[in-house]
């Protein structure tokens, strides 16, 4: 093992090291690439650019203006409004489902239960992860889907609630080993100084205990909430795939991941729905980076403010 | 008093979540179970998909994820080796990898699939094709290698924080004793910490597998299929693939009724699939664990 | 004139962001003698044995400047070859830290490094190492055991047969005996006064007994100053310094 095999290798580790950067760039750049006609071609802008994206376009001159999604008809809509309104409802409804359950569920491991429960507990919640999210969008369209209907008498079986609980439980096992990460991370000795002053367990664990985790907590929120906003399978599968302008959870929806997803396949490589495919994919990954740099630097101040490191 | 109805009330969440759980893994069991037979394994499907096996689909996820590993593992070995010790203590390009795993962690699946499609095989592919195959479309289109290497990009996040769980557990003073007996880096990496973090590695490669078979987003447009007449052989083959089977025999089968069975079964076999790999790095990740704790 | 001097210090000083650890260190280790180093708690005496085997490379942020000689040849500065000093010059840490492997596997570790590895030199070089540290009769039998299995004492005499297997020129010792039971202890300051017949031996302690048991010249140490470098017999009945006399006497510790 001579000196240049020693300074060989080395060379090749920082290389792979440098992959992950080059990785993350290459993502944004060739994706961004098939997405730039839709801001640098006319010949595209007339008919996906920007302000038929965002601003209400009437179907035919003299008719009302909407928002609709309809790539493929006569006259072709790209309306980004309805996308965006179903993703951010979905999302909703999940976060709603998600995060009062799996918080709870977090301060329960953490604080209340006895370490046998915790020992069954934590392994199911683990479960759940480990369900992959074209699972999930099954159940929810075999099983869950009836039995919601049956509940609350939808008229669509596949609507926003569906799929927002089934979006939930993708979700749910990210907030809560994270929030519980949290729990456990704050020192004993605050809870020791507060039962020593007479608190009950569930004294200590809301004043002193959640309040000491909150940035750990929100991070874990924040990554709930960037995990939902680009699921795809999930719901792809369980929301009827329908892309109206209402703010109704009885109703189908069309997210803007699942968009892609179930049109990618059809549309001709080049063509103004491509390239709007590929920009609505560039705004979901600049999105969530934008989300993963504001929860690590929103966690770092809060962690200073919070326990003074 | 009001204490009590809390904690009732969190201990409650946890019941319904593990209730739930319950509740899908039953469902699935109690409706596949009875379609799982030898045949099922060893046959292709038939008769549109309402009968016959899925031999094809988990082939295709087995060649994929063997694909996906042989990339992914040494890519993820070495950018850990590189963050843990090889790398300036306070230098920016530590940090810069570390946010770049952190940030390709969280990119959502389907946009995995569109670089897959818009690098892989328009970029990548259509020049092989161009350089190798004078413009015949070989490369340049869905095929398992692509789809194979799109997944481990996915997944090297998962990799590079096992190995580097595991490079972290190693305490400092076996490195310093290897380095006063005169050991260059690369004999200390080789012969104290890669003997150390074997089991740490292994956990990774477990669950990145794990995520790799379950992934249906990134393998829709670079080279899934639903009904080929033929196993992936060469690299620029398409591939069936045991989740792509899930989602399109639940969406689009023409006769729900009929397929059914065959559903149920194949939601059986991968989540049987999945739950293994995931105990299995659980059990390796505790005995670490427990070794761990024994020779402190 | 006859050169068995070991290594030369001459101006040693090692700081980090504007702290001085070690300030202008000067003295010699000649073979043929043990020198002990005393000294209070953060004198600087680990990163003193540490820049002499080039180890203060891996502390981050340290800035080492002067001289350090051996046999002529300086062993600080970027040229040199590092893997050859620490070769040459063995160091015994405070703490045992046998390898996770076999008694065997940790005695062979340093010279398959150097590409020996045949079975037959392995083990003769094993007997001696393990003989010259008064534990071969212990472990003759169980080579091939876990080196965890072993004591705490016996631990630390297998870290020193370990870099014995590498036949250093200099053997530099970190508090070996702390922690230690007084027989394995014992046994060590037996091993040491047999060893120094062929190398220079640097022995840091922070019992002031056994430097005057074991060491032939004594260097006091405190707070990155060398006080005072004596014979030991010298310095321990006429301190020349009140602070070393002070130390000695235990006025403070």
């Amino acid at each position: 093992m001579g000196k240049f095999s020693e300074r060989a290798i080395e060379a090749l580790i920082k290389i792979s090291a440098s992959i992950s950067i080059v990785g993350l760039l290459m993502i944004f750049v060739f994706i961004g690439k098939e997405a730039l006609p839709i801001l640098t071609s006319a010949k595209i802008q007339q008919e996906a650019g920007p302000a038929r994206l965002f601003l209400p376009q009437s179907p035919e001159p003299g008719e009302p203006k909407e928002f609709s999604w309809q790539p493929v008809s006569e006259l072709p809509k790209y309306s980004l409004l309805p996308l965006f309104l179903g993703t951010l409802k979905v999302t909703f409804v999940a976060l709603l489902f998600a995060i009062p359950l799996a918080l709870g569920a977090a301060l329960f491991t953490a604080e209340f239960a006895p370490d046998r429960l915790k020992e069954i507990i934590k392994p199911a919640i683990e479960l759940l992860a480990g369900i992959p999210s074209v699972v999930l969008g099954f159940f929810a369209l075999m099983v869950m889907a009836d039995f919601l209907q049956k509940i609350f008498g939808f008229t669509y079986r596949l609507n926003t609630v569906n799929a927002g609980i089934a979006l939930g439980l993708a979700v749910i096992p990210i907030i809560y080993t994270v929030a519980d990460d949290a729990l456990t991370a704050v020192p004993r000795s605050y809870r020791e100084a507060s039962i020593a002053m007479g608190a009950t367990a569930w004294e200590t664990a809301a004043r002193i205990v959640f309040p000491a985790a909150l940035p750990g907590i929100l991070a874990a929120c924040v990554l709930g909430f960037g995990r939902a906003i680009g699921e795809t399978m999930i719901v792809l599968m369980s929301s009827g795939n329908a892309a109206i302008v209402s703010l109704a959870l009885n109703l189908p929806l069309r997210s803007l991941s699942a968009t892609i997803a179930a049109e990618l396949g059809e549309v001709v490589t080049g063509s103004a729905h491509y390239h709007l495919l590929f920009f609505i994919g560039t705004g979901l990954f600049i999105f969530t980076f934008v989300l993963n740099l504001f929860a690590h630097w929103f966690v770092k101040k809060l962690q200073k403010k919070v326990l003074g490191i | 008093m009001v204490g009590k109805i809390f904690v009732t009330l969190s201990g409650l969440c946890c019941l319904i979540i593990v209730a739930i759980v319950i509740v899908i893994l039953g469902n699935v069991a109690w409706h596949g179970w009875s379609t799982l037979s030898p045949r099922f394994f060893l046959t292709a499907p038939t008769h549109g998909m309402t009968s016959g096996g899925i031999f094809p689909a988990i082939f295709g996820t087995f060649f994929l994820v063997l694909l996906m590993t042989l990339a992914v593992m040494p890519l993820g070995i070495m950018t850990a080796l590189y963050l843990h010790e090889y790398a300036p203590k306070k230098s920016l390009i530590v940090s810069w990898v570390r946010l770049a795993i952190q940030n390709l962690a969280g990119v959502p699946a389907i946009v995995y699939g569109l670089f897959g499609l818009g690098f892989f095989i328009e970029f990548v592919g259509r020049g092989i094709d161009r350089f190798f195959f004078q413009d015949q479309l070989t490369f340049g289109q869905p095929a398992i290698i692509w789809a194979a290497l799109t997944l481990a990009l996915l997944t090297l996040p998962t990799v590079v924080v096992a190995t580097e769980e595991a490079l972290r557990a190693i305490p400092f003073s076996h490195r310093e004793v290897a380095y006063s007996l005169g050991a260059t880096r690369l004999q200390m990496v080789r012969r104290v910490v890669l003997p150390q973090a074997v089991g740490g590695i292994l956990t990774g490669a477990i669950l990145a597998i794990s995520r790799g078979a379950g992934e249906v987003a990134p393998i829709l447009f670079t080279g899934a299929a639903y009904y080929l007449p033929y196993l992936p052989k060469k690299l620029n083959d398409q591939f069936m693939e045991l989740g792509y089977h899930i989602y399109v025999m639940a969406t689009q089968s023409p006769d729900v009724d009929q397929t059914k069975p065959i559903l149920y079964a194949t939601v059986f076999v991968l989540l049987t699939l999945t739950f293994a790999l995931n105990f299995t790095a659980i059990w390796v990740r505790s005995k670490i664990r427990r070794r761990l704790r024994m020779t402190k | 004139m006859e050169n068995n001097t070991g290594l030369t210090v001459r101006d040693l000083c090692v700081h980090a962001n504007g702290t001085v650890i070690l300030e202008s260190i000067s003295l010699e280790i000649n073979v043929g003698e043990i020198l002990g180093i005393i000294g209070p708690a953060g004198s600087g005496k680990t990163t003193f044995l540490r820049t002499l085997n080039r180890l203060v490379d891996l502390d981050e942020g340290l800035i080492v400047t002067g001289q350090v000689l051996m046999h002529g040849q300086s062993v600080l500065g970027k040229n040199v070859d590092v893997v050859d000093i620490r070769r040459r010059v063995g160091l015994v840490f405070s703490v045992p830290t046998p390898l996770p492997l076999s008694i065997y596997d940790n005695l062979a570790f340093g010279p398959r490094l150097n590409g020996i590895s045949g079975s037959k030199e392995l083990t003769a070089r094993m007997e001696q190492s393990l003989r010259a540290s008064y534990l071969w009769e212990e472990v003759k039998d169980r080579l091939k055991e876990s080196a965890a299995n072993l004591s705490g004492g016996q631990q630390q005499r297998l870290c020193l047969a370990r870099t014995l297997m590498l036949e250093p020129e200099i053997l530099l010792l970190d508090e070996p005996c702390s922690g230690l039971d007084p027989i394995s202890t014992a046994k060590i300051e037996e091993a040491l006064k047999e060893l120094k017949k062929t190398m220079a031996i640097v022995l840091v302690t922070n019992n002031v007994k056994q430097a005057s048991r074991v060491a032939d010249k004594t260097a006091f140490f405190l707070l990155g100053q060398l006080v005072e470098y004596a014979p030991t017999q010298d310095l321990f009945t006429n301190p020349k310094d009140k602070r070393t006399e002070d130390y000695i006497t235990g006025r403070f510790g």
